[in-house]
């Protein structure tokens, strides 16, 4: 800033013979501008490390092997007995079932929008600023969606269609429905991501492949696709750590308060992280006595998404390197 | 790329398939993703059809909510067409198929002793599921004055979604007026005047902060926020619309600062260099140069700040106290659209009134972060026109 302010001068070349060379005056509105705005940041790199200190030197005391390995036992608010293996069960659980719906009808749906429509039809048009604004839809409108449609319209229809009148197997929250929700919920996360790196692989390399006498789907799984996987892994990648936080949509979709055993199939309720964070820190009993649990439990949802999160930036930033490289 | 659609056909991709005779597995293939995709789509817009028929009862006031209704005479019946008839006397199709005609007319000289029987309470007799009593003050019985009141569980529910309404816009507001100024400013620094390395370093920092799960930062609201808070402005309730406020607008700050950062570093450089090289220092440049040519940008980071502060659901869930009071007042409790959808929607029947007016809540929801993100999306590509044009 001091270097700018000396061009700022640099009428003061033309000074007298005999004076002295005048110093640049101080530009204090630049100054002050550059200070606001750089504590501005430091404010927000601060308020991060805050919230993510106060986590790690409050959770890692009581986070031990014990507390990730075994089950809620009798009373999940014991502090000595409590364990989260169920949460940690079920959030993987959702979020592993979720990849397997989402991710094929996410790369598909881009490499239909890509490589088969054209651009600039209206058609085309609709649908991108469909999934555009789907990304910003407010997540509990997913969940009110995942109740009303998976849970009441699909599971009350296959409950009439497949068993005699009056049972409840599939009309229900369950771990299927949950995972179904968080499968629209992340499905413009992917398709965006796809369409970026489908878009940044030239186009040069498809007409050489079509030269070659390739036909066109197998230009795309030989040529275009391979190009394509990191950033389908980031958009992978980004979805499973978005989903795996996000309570919201999984409130009246599957996620229950408490469950003595492991969900065994995909119509059955499940336990979650993130949920049980919002139960420890809302429904205890006692909340100083339980704050050790909280924290732990808080440590290892942050730990989960964040480790996904930081290797989607890594992926990410090597893939751009590459596409830089192509190009 | 070719831009003319017509010499596309003849040369580019599309034209090339045609000389290639597909093998039927490939046609197969080609199909299944067309089919796959257009599933994808399907669900999209099922979505705003799902959650619009589920409130549609409501939105044509289809929808009786009233303890005690208005009865008829029994020898009305016969002027009354077979489903108003079935409709009042709240029967089912197959129910009202059995009855004959006696049965019908005790069942109506039934339903007018029963009314007679109940309560000449006023509000017993008031349908709350309409437009007036949803959106209007109303006077009920054993208040001094006409009062809002979201009111879902009780003898007679009361909708009124006013105070919904400013819940959500308080906490929101609050939200925006910490977030914008430390995201843009932190944007301006960030992508004008740190040196490149600080600039690597600081901006995925930034962005680690959309990492971090909404229900972490309403548990760090709740637990360690909210305590402090309290201390330092003595208030009264220690969840307020003020402590929410602050921890969402831990959420907003990475979603203004990623898009107005973007925007910014848009603007072509030649910009900054041609005021540089007219003397002007890097925050100059920066501020009235870069700034004012980004500034759709800027816009369309606070329009889509908006559209995720109004539905965030966790933070608020567990930091506002859930309070529906109609108060401006920032450190009063508050309870907003979306903690009322998540906090109610698990106890009510299907199909019910109170269903169908979290339902219709949600619709508002969904339309007003819509609009915000189609507006923003415009804005924004209507800016990266603008730039790439200039270049």
């Amino acid at each position: 800033m001091t270097s700018t302010a000396t061009t700022a001068n640099s009428g003061d070349f033309r000074s007298h013979k005999g004076r002295r060379f005048r110093a640049a005056r101080i530009d204090w509105a630049s100054l002050l501008g550059t200070g606001a705005t750089g504590l501005a940041t430091l404010l927000i790199v601060a308020i991060l490390a805050i919230i993510l200190g106060n986590i790690f030197i409050n959770g890692l005391p009581y986070l031990s092997w014990r507390f990730v390995s075994t089950g809620t036992a009798t009373d999940m608010f014991d502090v000595n007995k409590a364990g989260i293996l169920p949460m940690i069960f079920g959030t993987t659980a959702r979020v592993i079932l979720m990849t397997l719906f989402v991710l094929p009808m996410g790369v598909l749906t881009a490499i239909y929008l890509t490589e088969y429509a054209r651009i600039r039809s209206p058609f085309t048009r609709i649908i991108r600023g469909a999934v555009n604004n789907l990304a910003g839809v407010p997540s509990i409108v997913f969940g009110l969606f995942g109740a009303g449609f998976f849970v009441r319209f699909i599971g009350r229809g296959m409950d009439s269609a497949l068993y005699s009148a009056g049972a409840t197997v599939w009309g229900q929250p369950a771990l299927l429905w949950a995972s179904a929700t968080l499968a629209v919920m992340t499905l413009p996360v992917v398709i965006i991501a796809t369409e970026e790196s489908l878009r940044a692989i030239p186009q040069g390399l498809r007409e050489a492949s079509l030269a070659l006498g390739a036909s066109k789907l197998e230009t795309i799984i030989k040529i275009v696709l391979p190009q394509a996987v990191p950033g389908i892994m980031t958009g992978a990648i980004l979805a499973i750590s978005r989903a795996a936080g996000e309570v919201a949509p999984i409130l009246f979709t599957g996620a229950a308060y408490y469950m003595a055993d492991l969900p065994k199939s995909l119509h059955d309720q499940f336990m979650d992280l993130g949920y049980h964070v919002f139960i420890l820190s809302t429904q205890s009993p006692n909340v100083d006595k339980t704050r050790p649990l909280l924290y732990a439990t808080v440590l290892v949802l942050l730990c989960l998404t964040f480790l996904l999160n930081i290797v989607a930036i890594f992926v990410r930033a090597n893939m751009r390197k590459k596409a830089r490289m192509l190009h | 790329v070719l831009e003319d659609t017509k010499t596309k056909r003849s040369i580019g991709w599309m034209g090339l398939r045609r000389g290639h005779h597909a093998k039927p597995l490939e046609w197969l293939a080609e199909k299944l993703i067309f089919v796959v995709s257009l599933s994808a789509i399907l669900i999209v817009f099922l979505i705003f059809i799902f959650i619009g028929r589920e409130a549609l009862p409501v939105l044509f006031g289809q929808m009786n909510t009233a303890l005690v209704q208005k009865t008829i005479p029994v020898d009305q019946m016969d002027q009354m067409t077979p489903a108003q008839l079935q409709k009042y006397l709240g029967l089912t199709k197959e129910e009202f198929a059995k009855m004959n005609r006696d049965n019908l007319k005790d069942l109506m000289a039934l339903k007018i002793e029963s009314s007679k029987d109940s309560s000449k309470d006023k509000d017993a007799m008031v349908n709350t599921t309409e437009w007036r009593y949803l959106l209007r003050p109303y006077q009920w019985t054993d208040y001094d004055r006409p009062q809002y009141i979201w009111q879902p569980v009780s003898r007679i529910p009361k909708y009124n979604i006013i105070p919904l309404i400013i819940g959500s816009l308080k906490v929101t507001i609050v939200a925006l007026i910490f977030a914008v100024p430390l995201a843009l400013a932190a944007a301006i620094y960030v992508s004008q005047l740190a040196r490149p390395r600080l600039r690597e370093l600081t901006k995925p920092i930034i962005e680690l902060l959309a990492g971090i799960p909404s229900v972490v930062l309403g548990f760090f609201a709740l637990i360690v926020m909210a305590t402090v808070l309290q201390h330092i402005s003595g208030s009264q309730s220690r969840l307020n619309a003020l402590c929410a406020g602050i921890a969402l607008g831990f959420s907003v700050i990475p979603v203004v600062f990623s898009i107005a950062e973007d925007a910014l570093t848009s603007v072509p450089r030649s910009y900054v260099q041609a005021a540089l090289a007219l003397g002007a220092s890097k925050w100059k440049a920066a501020s009235q140069v870069v700034l004012p040519a980004a500034m759709p940008g800027v816009f369309a980071a606070v329009a889509l700040g908006f559209g995720r502060a109004i539905g965030e659901t966790m933070i608020v869930l567990m930091a506002s106290g859930n309070a529906s009071i109609v108060s401006w007042h920032f450190f009063d409790s508050t309870r907003t659209i979306t903690a009322t959808i998540a906090a109610e929607l698990g106890e009510v029947v299907f199909g019910g009134a109170h269903y169908r007016i979290l339902f219709l809540i949600g619709v508002l929801l969904f339309a007003v972060t819509f609009l915000t993100n189609m507006t923003a999306d415009v804005v924004l590509n209507r800016l990266k026109a603008k730039i790439e044009g200039k270049r």
